[in-house]
């Protein structure tokens, strides 16, 4: 808020001329969200004081999302996905660049712009029993964002309540607002966390692995819906998932993260089909289709486990474990984005 | 299919737990077999007693277990005669191991991972602590544990290796069969297809059965040879693992395989509406017809078990498809 308006434009400007480049996207399409370089460190701490050293969770990772857009984050448990969310929702502070929505940087903002742009990112947690508190009816859970965004009007909080839940499949909607969260089955829990983050009308959906949590015939179901509230509202949405399956039937384009860094990015089929880094080679091949053939075959796994984020390996993190390491190149130097066209970026020295 | 060696047959195992408010049949008249060196994957959705039957045939029954009743036999011998201090002495951990549901988080924080591992051996007096921690050892080895871990403590180890230290557990008796409860549902897709390289491998090796249990049907096509379905505490199909993956018969079966999401097709995924039944009172017919796309009038009487092409299946849409009956 405190830029100068005239700054911001010619920022987003800039921006949308080098996102040209990289990725076919529509000329007219707004910039909804945009990552800067952005740096997550957490300090490690010796017997509570003394420097020792940084967590580096999120790495410089840079992009953009459009309005209307659903991207998808994939990669394994401790590569940095959850801290670059939590960034994006404003619960981290980046220690290095910037996020920017609707062409305001985050850390720009004051309180009251703070609480602004929350209710326009609407959050999925993982986990719906641990996201809804257990002593608190349905009702008082989705009627908490309405009064803490001051919609003072009881009937008109009601009024939305029905209307999101209605959208969620949450009916007869009376039924459920007695409630508590441990007599609700989890897809419907679930639900219930899907309608908390539309309530605000958010432009932006975080979607933090909604449906891991969840079994097989429920899965589909929610994403489905998520889906259909995405087409319907024009939302944009982060999903971010280890499970590659679950992406192709939800998002345009997929980022890939490694240790801390953004290494591929692609449209789905590119991705699945085309795949350019050998760790999303090693994630595709390690994702099974439900095929008989399966049991007489070993998978192919990459050595090794994803490296410290403190003393992360010099040049392509991804090194020590990969099968065409180039050596002198990629354990010296940081790969840079290759781009192979049709939007498929990727940092990795196999394709310079 | 005909010259195999049966290693486990269930015959009209229940399992039921008191509740306030009745009992709860989590495990209701199952049967199934699985032959030696084979690998038997029960799926269904959460809450279909699939944990509930790992528990009835490894005897370890919670405080509030009701009913308990049926046939397991095990290598030919009814285990389910035996008393609970035979059934410690002999078949628990000796003949047949579990590793839990989430595993990774059932080690002992407080004890070093090795001496975890070694704990059966002692607990049996198969060996002295000694030979045990040796064992230990070896089956670190096997199970792809740098053997330098075996004095660190559970929070030292990743989540891909404590996974293994459960499995090393389950393992070091030398067991027959392991029953694995959801291996792999709290992992990382690479340390995933980790963990099922490292079964397969202790299946070839060792002539291992496993009895794998998950909802997970795209990674339990892994190591299948025979799947089981589960819906409501009941086995609705067993088939071999190539039936079930390509054409399985129940509609259950059939809805459960269109729910699972393809990375490499672009099939809609389907998804089954409603939710399963209650297990404290069970719809008297058929326990799934709420829910089926093919219910007709028959439904509201429990289906018989039919034998078909090798498939067992529960299901009154087979009544005229020149069967031979089971039950």
């Amino acid at each position: 808020m405190n830029n100068n308006p005239e700054d911001e434009t010619v920022q987003t400007l800039n921006e949308r001329n080098s996102s040209l480049e990289s990725t076919v996207q529509n000329p007219t399409d707004e910039i909804l969200l945009s990552l800067q370089d952005l740096h997550v460190w957490f300090e490690l701490r010796r017997f509570g004081f003394g420097h020792a050293g940084y967590v580096r969770a999120v790495d410089g990772v840079s992009f953009q999302l459009y309005q209307k857009e659903a991207i998808a984050i994939v990669g394994e448990s401790g590569c940095g996905k959850s801290s670059l969310m939590k960034t994006i929702l404003g619960i981290n502070i980046p220690t290095k660049g910037d996020v920017i929505f609707e062409g305001r940087s985050l850390a720009s903002m004051d309180r009251r712009g703070l609480r602004e742009y929350r209710s326009l990112v609407g959050y999925v947690q993982q986990d719906p029993y641990g996201a809804l508190p257990p002593f608190m009816s349905v009702q008082q859970i989705m009627e908490e964002p309405l009064i803490i965004h001051g919609v003072k009007d009881r009937a008109e909080r009601l009024e939305r309540i029905h209307r999101v839940f209605e959208e969620v499949k949450m009916t007869p909607v009376e039924e459920f607002l007695p409630k508590f969260p441990h007599m609700l089955s989890g897809g419907q829990q679930q639900r219930v966390v899907i309608a908390r983050s539309m309530i605000l009308n958010p432009r932006l959906l975080v979607a933090d692995e909604p449906v891991s949590m969840l079994d097989a015939s429920v899965r589909v179901e929610i994403l489905k819906l998520l889906r259909n509230l995405q087409e319907n509202h024009d939302l944009a949405v982060i999903y971010i998932t280890h499970d590659l399956a679950t992406v192709r039937y939800f998002s345009e384009y997929i980022f890939v993260m490694y240790a801390g860094e953004i290494i591929e990015k692609a449209k789905v089929e590119d991705l699945v089909f085309r795949p350019a880094h050998p760790y999303t080679h090693a994630l595709l091949a390690a994702t099974s289709d439900p095929d008989p053939k399966n049991v007489d075959e070993f998978q192919d796994v990459p050595p090794g486990e994803p490296p410290s984020l403190v003393n992360p390996p010099q040049g392509c993190r991804f090194h020590p474990r990969c099968s065409k390491m180039i050596a002198g190149e990629c354990d010296v130097t940081t790969p840079p984005e290759f781009n192979l066209g049709n939007g498929h970026l990727v940092n990795c020295w196999l394709y310079k | 299919m005909t010259e195999e060696r049966t290693l486990l047959e269930v015959q009209n195992l229940k399992l039921y737990f008191k509740t306030e408010r009745g009992d709860v049949q989590a495990v209701d008249n199952v049967d199934f077999t699985l032959p030696t060196n084979k690998a038997v994957v029960v799926v269904g959705e959460s809450g279909c007693g699939k944990s509930s039957l790992a528990k009835a045939i490894l005897r370890l029954l919670p405080q509030n277990a009701g009913e308990y009743s049926g046939q397991v036999f095990l290598d030919g011998n009814d285990i389910m005669k035996l008393s609970d201090e035979q059934f410690r002495q002999n078949v628990r951990w000796v003949k047949m191991s579990m590793v839990p549901q989430a595993a990774m988080n059932s080690l002992n924080p407080v004890i070093r991972v090795g001496e975890q591992v070694a704990e059966p051996i002692i607990a049996h007096g198969i060996g002295d602590k000694e030979s045990a921690l040796n064992q230990a050892r070896e089956m670190f080895q096997h199970v792809g544990v740098p053997i330098d871990f075996i004095s660190r403590y559970p929070f030292e180890l990743s989540g891909g290796m404590r996974q293994r230290v459960a499995i090393a557990q389950a393992l070091v008796t030398s067991p027959q069969l392991v029953i694995l409860d959801e291996p792999t549902s709290a992992l990382d897709v690479l340390t995933q297809a980790n963990i099922m390289n490292l079964l397969k491998s202790i299946k070839n090796e060792y002539s291992t059965s496993f009895v794998l249990i998950t909802h997970d049907i795209s990674t339990s096509s892994e190591l299948a040879d025979r799947v089981v379905v589960m819906y409501a505490g009941q086995i609705v199909e067993v088939c071999e693992s190539h039936q079930f993956f390509s054409k399985p018969f129940h509609p259950y079966s059939a809805k459960l395989m269109a729910s699972v999401p393809r990375l490499r097709s672009s099939v809609e995924p389907e998804f089954i509406t409603g939710q399963p039944p209650s297990l404290i009172n069970p719809p008297t017919g058929c326990r799934y017809a709420d829910r089926c796309h093919m219910r007709f009038e028959k439904c509201v009487e429990e289906p018989p078990t039919y034998q078909l092409d090798g498939h067992q299946v529960k299901c009154w849409l087979y009544e005229h498809a020149n069967e031979v009956k089971l039950k």
